[in-house]
């Protein structure tokens, strides 16, 4: 048994969604620096020029890349024997969102009321929290500021079975060229298939965490992403959606098992500002 | 936006804005709309005006605004052919409009542009000045006045009928 006090938990938190919402990873910026190349498109290069500015920009001014720096989702991966000691785990993390969105002038746009009121709840909680328990003593702490522009853009279809590989494919990429321009292309595409619907679900947003670009699980899985990124980069819609060729950086695929009756597909989408950051406690 | 200016743009211009420009979203659209509805004034002379579809992080010290960056434009639809009617020559946000907001558009002879999408620290530094002037409970969605230099944007669906998104799709589609 390991302890852990819960005001380091806080302190992280906070940290790490104020970092993320300045700094864009390294492996965004080298894929963002790979589609400038590769684009053929004018306008379409001038957006990625412009975006990649935009990341400089937002680190030396201190300056959120984004202003929309997102609901706070949280993925935590919490070892069976870690002891969480001075208060509760998800109050520790509320707390750090709380804290990180004041300190780091970072916006608060949590409403109560989605159908009626819709007041700003003011510091950005409750924070939207995944939690695995797995082997070992010690807590990952993944966070990612998920904007509105792109979550917005989600898809979920219970295929037939019988549409299989070709239902997938078709579904996703529709998903893409319905969404357009909205959710600021170029994106990352997570795609959860199996499970229940809400399993597929957390799975292509899950699948948003992976380094850009990185295969899949297995031979097969990677071979779809290649598939289906290549005709999302056919659709045209290009950097911003002014037309182009690079409509996608990556497509990342999670598989689960499903119901004999069942094919859920869903898909999540990450606009270009791919931020996430983790830290192991 | 004189009515010259907006017959001088077309479909894929790239303009760099300069003066003052008003920030409304989601919640102060509803309840702009809401007024005019009423028969009650808005809260700023919207004739010849533009809206920016915005909503910023806070500005930290020293600074007038923090990220500013566009927010997803087809949420305003259903409020947009109101304000047109209502003399709003200008719009910038990101992302598609409706069919109905597009008539509208070529009907008011009023222009729709694009700023960059997640280019929220960029688009900062061509604010100048930025005030609260309707709305404060509404925080990120509170109406701003905004003085802008060099603001850079794109046209996106012109007077004459033209649209960025699908001339640029168009344009690099790939058909099986």
């Amino acid at each position: 048994m390991r302890d852990i006090d819960s005001s380091l938990i806080t302190e992280t938190v906070s940290s790490l969604f104020q970092h993320a919402c300045l700094f864009l990873p390294d492996d965004v910026l080298v894929s963002l620096r790979q589609a400038r190349e590769t684009e053929e498109s004018p306008v379409g290069r001038d957006a990625l020029d412009k975006i990649l500015e935009n990341a400089q920009i937002a680190a030396a001014d201190k300056i959120p890349l984004c202003q929309d720096t997102g609901t706070a989702v949280v993925f935590l991966e919490l070892g069976q024997d870690v002891h969480v000691t001075g208060g509760d785990l998800y109050t520790a993390i509320n707390e750090g969102v709380r804290r990180g969105y004041d300190e780091g002038y970072l916006r608060k746009s949590i409403v109560n009321r989605p159908f009626s009121d819709r007041v700003n709840l003011s510091d950005n909680t409750p924070a939207v929290i995944h939690t695995d328990i797995v082997p070992g003593d010690h807590l990952k702490i993944t966070v990612l500021p998920k904007g509105a522009g792109a979550e917005n853009m989600t898809r979920l279809a219970m295929l037939p079975p019988s549409q299989g590989l070709q239902g997938v494919l078709g579904f996703v990429v529709n998903a893409v060229d319905e969404a357009g321009s909205n959710p600021c292309p170029p994106l990352i595409v997570g795609v959860g298939i199996g499970g229940t619907a809400e399993q597929a679900l957390l799975s292509a947003k899950r699948a948003l965490l992976r380094e850009v670009g990185k295969p899949g699980a297995d031979l097969e899985i990677a071979a779809l992403e290649k598939e289906i990124l290549g005709e999302i980069n056919n659709l045209g819609i290009g950097p911003e959606g002014y037309g182009g060729r690079v409509t996608a950086l990556a497509v990342h695929i999670e598989v689960l098992p499903t119901h004999i009756a069942s094919l859920p597909v869903a898909v999540n989408f990450q606009c270009h500002s791919n931020r996430r950051k983790e830290m192991v406690l | 936006m004189t009515d010259d200016a907006v017959a001088s743009l077309k479909t894929g211009d790239k303009v760099l804005l300069n003066g003052v420009i008003y920030v409304a979203r989601d919640a102060a659209h509803k309840r702009m709309v809401e007024a005019l509805k009423h028969g009650k004034p808005l809260p700023f002379d919207i004739k010849g005006k533009v809206i920016y579809y915005m909503g910023p992080t806070p500005a930290p010290p020293g600074r007038p605004i923090g990220s500013a960056g566009p927010t997803t434009s087809g949420r305003m639809d259903v409020y947009t052919p109101c304000l047109l009617e209502a003399g709003l020559k200008g719009i910038i946000g990101k992302g598609m409009r409706s069919p109905t907001v597009k008539e509208s558009l070529k009907k008011h002879k009023a222009i729709y542009l694009a700023a960059l999408g997640g280019a929220g620290a960029l688009i900062s530094r061509s604010i100048r000045e930025s005030e609260v002037i309707a709305y404060p409970e509404l925080e990120a969605e509170a109406i701003r006045r905004l003085e802008v230099v060099d603001f850079p944007a794109t046209v996106v669906n012109d007077i004459y009928g033209g649209d960025l998104y699908q001339e640029g799709k168009a344009a690099y589609r790939r058909t099986q």
